[in-house]
């Protein structure tokens, strides 16, 4: 699936986004994994509340499932407006 | 309903009165226009406001879908702009045209509320010392909860 990263969370991890090859069944499974990546990724997610998180483009919860998901995006609350 | 996400400044004027123009039911026009404001210090070079593109005009979409489904309104107006503005540009307008001026007041409202924490974008302010991202305020979360 395609993992996007947003705003510091994108800065932190280096990357806008990337291609992930995962079984994770929910959403707080694949930042495990990512976690477990890097250095980068660890510091980036050390922090879930400070996090925000939509599967398929759709604002969801860490306890989501990945089930049929294309796409994951993670990033720091919204400051729109 | 009409969305814009767009990079390049749009005419308040010019928009507005498009939008007001055309009905003949509707009472009441409400306008909100969000402007970069300088940091206390005075020293705001640009803000960069960052979007996911593909989401923002679905969650726009959405939160307007939302304010239509819940007061008596005609029409709505989003325009959002992103990348990289300097100190008394104009970010974003809604517009919101309604029979009476308590709907189109308080779903302009509703919008506004809405946009801020739930529309996907981010804003980062630049100075001559670097650059830091805005944090969104508990307020800004708190302020849904009132609807």
């Amino acid at each position: 699936m395609d993992v996007l990263y947003f705003a510091w969370v994108r800065e932190r991890i280096g990357l806008p986004r990337e291609q992930v090859e995962t079984s994770a069944v929910t959403v707080a499974d694949l930042v495990e994994e990512l976690k477990a990546r890097e250095a980068r990724y660890a510091a980036a997610f050390a922090d879930l509340s400070a996090l925000r998180v939509a599967v398929d483009q759709e604002l969801t919860e860490f306890d989501a499932p990945l089930a049929g998901a294309r796409e994951v995006a993670f990033f720091p609350p919204m400051t729109g407006g | 309903m009409r969305i814009e996400v767009q990079e390049a400044p749009f005419d308040l004027g010019r928009e507005t009165s498009d939008f007001a123009s055309g009905h003949k039911d509707m009472g009441a026009i409400v306008t909100f226009t969000g402007v970069v404001r300088d940091l206390a210090r005075g020293d705001l070079d640009r803000m960069e406001i960052e979007h996911y593109p593909g989401m923002t005009q679905k969650a726009l979409e959405k939160i307007a879908a939302q304010a239509q489904a819940r007061w008596s309104l005609g029409d709505v107006l989003v325009i959002h702009r992103h990348g990289a503005l300097t100190p008394g540009e104009m970010i974003m307008m809604v517009a919101t045209a309604a029979p009476h001026r308590k709907d189109a007041f308080e779903a302009a409202e509703f919008l506004m509320d809405y946009l801020k924490s739930r529309a996907p974008f981010w804003k980062k302010e630049f100075t001559r010392d670097g650059a830091e991202w805005v944090a969104a305020k508990d307020a800004d979360e708190d302020a849904l909860t009132r609807w």
